[in-house]
């Protein structure tokens, strides 16, 4: 928190009204409310896109799509199960299987011939199938852009579950990978706009929160 | 106890406490004196055994005691280390390690001298209870409910399970030695048909606005509905719940003091390792669970007269219908119990509950303009749920049904 505060240049009482979200929400010190990711990243969207009706948010440890309707409100969403795949820590684990880093995933998947086949059921399944395909021979480009349609394949099944609608925009850190959002692309064959600092996007509508709840008591 | 009832005048929750106790001693004395035991599925006809006087007991309800007090985890690696597959239900873990250890957190269990298995919830039971029944070397009566494609039980489908009814009284009549009483058998039958009654009137008071009743206490009550459906003490029990809830509606008093803010379905079986948690966690945001497809769960109104009727009730049952039919039933409950947003328990071991999800939601949804959440879990295996994930989900709900009232 002291570290947030000193980043952005403020004091904890220059704070009017402080909103928590993500999973440590509920432990915060400091907050007056909470708020899910769900609600935040779709604020934080609305806000940054309103044209923007399907989010698809894929962060360290979830990954979820969400339904917005034309005033910006979470009409379904639909997360992730009890497993890794498909989400931002199946990236870091297939990076290091490969020996190469997060922020080096994209370059990779630029030089990538075909898409090698890589299972999205399950972390621990696709790290073995990517051992396999190293062994073989199999480029580590082309396994890396197979990494990154096991993670769209993940998220793009999130997004038929709730039903496809445009505009579609990715937000999470994961987006941040250009790899990604091109087999999200190839996957659900639509355009898939990123929205800008996507990482911060959840914390974004966290604190649109705060400001409208500020607004509404000094009306 | 029936004497006690009118002396000291027993709440609802001790009668229930007293009598569950009772059910699992009985049968553990019962046994000691040479009397049958029988261990059946959750929804197969009890009226057989009881009119008999065998002792019921039920291992999926059993295996959900274990659950909550929290003993499953050790049962369940106890029956994968036998080799059981961890795609097997939970409860067959659980029940299958128990017969193994004949040991556990909750109450002891005495082994069956015959299984009674009926797959009007599911097809896992019957290799499980053959499983049991070869284990032990005991008979194992079954019937075979087959599954309704259509919305209404097929008539050859009520003939053949009728006629299965009959052979169970015979297979009954052979392992006891002793003649099926016709007249008891009646008798059995009217106190079933007042037990459905009276769970089914004092679940459905959770419509009242607000409701009286915590929606969790239904995960605790069922347990007698389940186990003693035939027998006068789960009638007894249910009527005074009645009177309970009935008093609390006169008075206005709330299951929850703070208010009811949001009232939901909640769709599947309780994840029973983490039920304070998933209360606390929903009650934190002011959600009661009014709705379930529980209260109709039991509820086995058939004509005493007419043995075909019986056959329809029990194929009539949750998990049995068809897809249309069980649209229409959670409508139906999020509608009468004014529900604002329902929860689906995408659970790991009941695969038939889960497989017709995606369809359902999105039609009761699209039918009750309400929002709804999956989460996953497991009724009795607590290493597929995650408490963090759960409390992201049900926040989510909220939140969603918070926007859509303003
Ligand atoms: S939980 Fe599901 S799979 Fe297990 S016994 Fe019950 S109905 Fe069958």
């Amino acid at each position: 928190m002291e570290q947030a505060l000193a980043q952005a240049g403020i004091h904890l009482e220059d704070a009017a009204g402080i909103v928590a979200t993500g999973y440590g929400r509920m432990n915060s010190a400091y907050t007056d409310k909470q708020f899910s990711e769900i609600s935040c990243h779709a604020k934080g969207i609305a806000h940054l896109l309103p044209n923007a009706r399907t989010i698809i948010d894929i962060g360290g440890q979830d990954a979820k799509a969400i339904r917005l309707d034309d005033r910006g409100m979470v009409q379904q969403f639909a997360m992730n199960d009890k497993c890794a795949a498909g989400t931002g820590r199946f990236l870091e684990v297939m990076a290091r299987v490969m020996e190469t880093s997060l922020s080096e995933l994209q370059e990779w998947d630029n030089k990538a011939r075909t898409v090698a086949h890589v299972s999205s059921t399950c972390t621990v399944f696709a790290e073995s199938e990517v051992i396999s395909l190293l062994s073989a021979g199999t480029p580590k480009a082309d396994i890396i852009a197979g990494v990154h349609k096991s993670v769209a394949s993940k998220a793009g099944s999130l997004v038929l579950r709730i039903g496809l609608q445009e505009d579609v925009v990715m937000s999470g850190g994961v987006a941040q990978n250009r790899g990604v959002v091109k087999a999200m692309e190839a996957e659900l064959k639509v355009p898939v706009q990123v929205a800008p600092n996507p990482q911060i996007v959840g914390a974004l509508g966290a604190a649109l929160f705060a400001y409208e709840a500020q607004m509404k008591k000094q009306k | 106890m029936a004497e006690n009832v009118q002396k000291t005048a027993p709440s609802s929750r001790e009668m229930l406490g007293y009598y569950l106790n009772k059910s699992y001693q009985d049968a553990i004395e019962g046994k000691a004196r040479g009397e049958l035991v029988c261990w059946a599925s959750s929804i197969a006809p009890c009226e057989f055994c009881e009119t008999m006087g065998i002792h019921m007991l039920y291992p999926e309800n059993h295996a959900a005691a274990i659950a909550a007090k929290h003993g499953a985890e050790e049962m369940i690696e106890h029956a994968e280390s036998m080799g059981y597959s961890v795609d097997n239900c939970s409860y067959a873990r659980i029940n299958l390690a128990y017969m193994d250890i004949q040991k556990c957190v909750a109450e002891n269990m005495p082994l069956p001298d015959f299984v009674l298995v009926c797959n009007n919830i599911c097809e896992t039971l019957i290799k499980w209870y053959e499983n049991i029944a070869y284990q032990l070397k005991v008979p194992i009566i079954m019937i075979d409910v087959p599954y309704n494609y259509e919305y209404e039980p097929s008539e050859w489908a009520i003939d053949y399970i009728a006629a299965q009814f009959e052979h169970a009284i015979e297979q009954m009549e052979e392992i006891t030695g002793k003649k099926f009483d016709y007249n008891k058998y009646r008798e059995v039958m009217q106190i079933a048909a007042e037990s459905s009654y009276w769970w089914t009137k004092a679940m459905g008071m959770a419509a009242a606005k607000p409701s009286p009743l915590n929606g969790f206490d239904i995960f605790n009550y069922m347990a007698l509905i389940v186990c003693m459906r035939g027998k006068t003490g789960c009638r007894d029990t249910f009527k005074k719940l009645a009177e309970e809830l009935e008093e609390k509606i006169q008075k206005g008093e709330p299951a929850f003091k703070e208010g009811e803010k949001y009232r939901i379905m909640w769709d599947g079986i309780a994840c029973w390792p983490y039920l304070s948690h998933n209360y606390k966690a929903m009650r934190a945001l002011g959600m009661n669970m009014t709705g379930s497809t529980y209260p109709r769960g039991w509820k086995l109104d058939y004509d005493k007269d007419d043995i075909r009727s019986m056959a329809r009730a029990y194929t009539s049952v949750g998990n049995n219908l068809s897809l249309e039919a069980q649209i229409d039933l959670k409508t139906e409950v999020v509608r009468t119990y004014n529900c604002q947003g329902v929860t689906y328990h995408l659970n790991r071991s009941c695969k038939c509950m889960d497989f017709l999800f995606h369809e359902m939601q999105t039609e009761v949804a699209r039918r009750t303009d309400t929002p709804y959440i999956t989460f996953d879990g497991d009724q009795s295996d607590p290493r597929n749920f995650s408490k963090a994930q759960f409390e992201t989900r049900v926040q989510g709900l909220a939140e969603m049904m918070e926007q859509r009232k303003s």
